[in-house]
């Protein structure tokens, strides 16, 4: 089902994408992590501090359209305090659904999911160093298979 | 002087603009710059080629080979009249991406030299930034850029306020750059886009050359965005190269063109080497065939070169001095239209005498690829992003543009459909002011 402009830049989008929740740096991080749409030049960089486990904080900052900003801001705030174990399960239709837009265009569907791709390369580089890349490797898969 | 009605028959020969896109909305195609619309008779150039005398050229004694060669020479000849040069300077490429490596491969390196300068400009694409990269990279030469007149301190205001136009500098060359680059470097090539793809504003190239000429400075001139939609006359802009694309001008993919000078031509070494651009073949060496088929290894794109003649047969009834007239007169509406959008800014010339029909704009803080969106919806298509011009984007201090660009097909009416969907973004949006 194709939806109308008015359905994808609903309010709550809007605001996410002007008055972005977690948007910035962290000191110390753990991890920076960053990755880019090539085809439309979003960008979103993630900093990641990790405590027993668990993510202790997270920022992102970065450019781009009102879909991929406000997906990185929303990601941010579902991972907040959440163990290691929690954010591995999280998978493109959490995104989406977030996002209330479950049905996302093929033209447009990476804008919504480069902030999870980039927040999975943030737990893999983190758990390679932690467990081995070996180990790691399939976190790695899930998000270069994303787009 | 095109009128309404001439349009209405340009119109009519694009099936395509008949189409109906996004739930019933009437195609409007404002991303010429990317790539052109094809009118039949283009299409049935093609189609006919392969129905009738699809056959390999050069070569064979049989009738359809004489027929498709007589074509695919046919198109050449057409090509070299169309930007005033002889046959034997044009050569067929894929695009005019390869035209500009051919450049760099063959002629650059053998010519250019460890210390050697090689001059572009901000606004140039990344075709005509990357093949000499790797060039001076390789050689040990090094890249220097014109400047474009744009106050980036000021853009940022401007966006705020809500103006458009032209407060933050036009975006048009600083020609006391290149000055200054010849007198303090071995500059050896300039390579300068004859229009911008992102600015539209059109490059004083004749005058650039005139500046080179007495230095021994060779002039490759990018033209995919000029030769669409103006007279182009080589021998008078007395450039050494000119590159362009036949799909941005009514013709196929497939299809970049190459004009150089044959006395450059002359000394240059192939490019690729293969049947075709030899004349002797022996076990240890080789005899180059004559020019142009020395550069053309291998079987050519046959059948879109032959479409390509088609669509410059095409160019040459409507008249290019008409072509650029219409858009002209197209250009100076969107310029008007443009500036009542509340919070749009604009860059490039506000001066139509200065520019073609290419408009790179953001609207308040909707990104490119939101508004694209919004207007793909109304059935507007129009380019968002960085337009293969980073280095430009980062000299305007944006990250993306939204650009529409126009064609002879479009119309005034378009341009009112696009202006009321940029209003229903604005209102999506919920942009104030």
């Amino acid at each position: 089902m194709d939806m109308s402009s008015a359905d994808i830049y609903r309010e709550i989008i809007l605001d996410y994408y002007r008055n972005p929740r977690n948007y910035g740096r962290l000191e110390a991080p753990d991890v920076v992590v960053r990755d880019t749409n090539p085809l439309c030049g979003d960008e979103v960089e993630m900093h990641i501090k990790f405590e027993d486990g668990r993510i202790k904080d997270i920022r992102f900052n970065g450019k781009g359209c009102a879909i991929s900003q406000a997906s990185a801001s929303m990601l941010t705030e579902m991972v907040m305090g959440k163990s290691l174990e929690e954010v591995k399960g999280l998978g493109r239709q959490d995104i989406l659904e977030a996002l209330g837009l479950p049905n996302l265009g093929p033209a447009r569907i990476k804008c919504a999911l480069l902030s999870l791709k980039v927040f999975k390369l943030g737990i893999y580089s983190y758990l390679a160093e932690k467990i081995g890349e070996d180990e790691a490797s399939s976190i790695k898969d899930e998000a270069t298979k994303l787009f | 002087m095109l009128s309404m009605l001439d349009i209405e028959r340009i119109r009519a020969d694009f099936p395509i603009l008949g189409r109906k896109v996004r739930n019933g909305k009437r195609l409007i195609y404002f991303d010429n710059a990317a790539t052109t619309q094809k009118p039949k008779q283009v299409i049935d150039a093609i189609y006919n080629y392969y129905m009738n005398y699809n056959a390999n050229i050069h070569r064979a004694v049989h009738q359809l080979s004489e027929e498709a060669t007589e074509a695919y020479e046919g198109s050449r000849a057409k090509v070299a009249r169309f930007i005033n040069a002889k046959s034997d300077e044009i050569i067929f490429v894929r695009n005019a991406t390869e035209a500009i490596n051919l450049v760099a491969y063959a002629w650059g390196r053998a010519n250019i030299r460890a210390g050697d300068t090689i001059v572009v400009s901000e606004m140039e694409h990344h075709s005509n930034i990357v093949p000499w990269q790797i060039l001076a990279r390789e050689k040990g030469a090094r890249l220097h850029y014109i400047r474009i007149d744009h106050d980036t301190n000021t853009s940022r205001d401007d966006h705020e306020k809500g103006e458009g136009g032209d407060s933050g500098g036009d975006g048009s060359l600083i020609l006391d750059d290149l000055y200054h680059a010849i007198s303090h470097g071995n500059v050896k090539l300039l390579a300068i886009s004859h229009m911008s793809n992102v600015l539209g504003n059109i490059n004083p190239v004749k005058e650039m050359v005139e500046i080179c000429r007495d230095k021994g400075i060779r002039v490759l001139v990018d033209g995919a965005q000029s030769a669409p939609h103006m007279p182009v006359d080589v021998k008078d802009i007395d450039c050494d190269f000119f590159a362009f694309s036949a799909h941005k001008m009514l013709g196929p993919t497939g299809v970049g063109i190459l004009y150089t000078k044959r006395e450059i031509l002359d000394a240059m070494d192939p490019f690729l080497g293969g049947g075709d651009m030899i004349r002797e073949v022996h076990k240890y060496d080789a005899v180059w065939n004559d020019l142009p088929w020395k550069f053309e290894a291998g079987t050519p794109n046959i059948a879109d070169v032959i479409g390509f003649g088609a669509a410059v047969d095409y160019l040459n009834t409507i008249g290019m001095e008409n072509v650029r007239l219409y858009e002209d007169e197209l250009t100076r509406y969107m310029l008007s239209r443009l500036t009542e959008v509340k919070g749009l800014r604009l860059y490039g010339s506000m001066d139509a005498d200065r520019r073609g029909a290419v408009f790179s704009f953001n609207l308040a803080d909707i990104h490119p690829h939101d508004l694209a969106t919004i207007l793909d919806e109304d059935g507007i298509a129009i380019r968002s992003g960085h337009h293969c011009a980073q280095p430009l984007m980062e000299r305007l201090g944006v990250a993306a543009t939204s650009r529409a660009s126009l064609y002879i097909y479009n119309t005034k009416e378009e341009i009112d459909r696009f202006i009321d969907s940029l209003e229903r973004a604005r209102l999506i949006f919920k942009v104030g002011g």
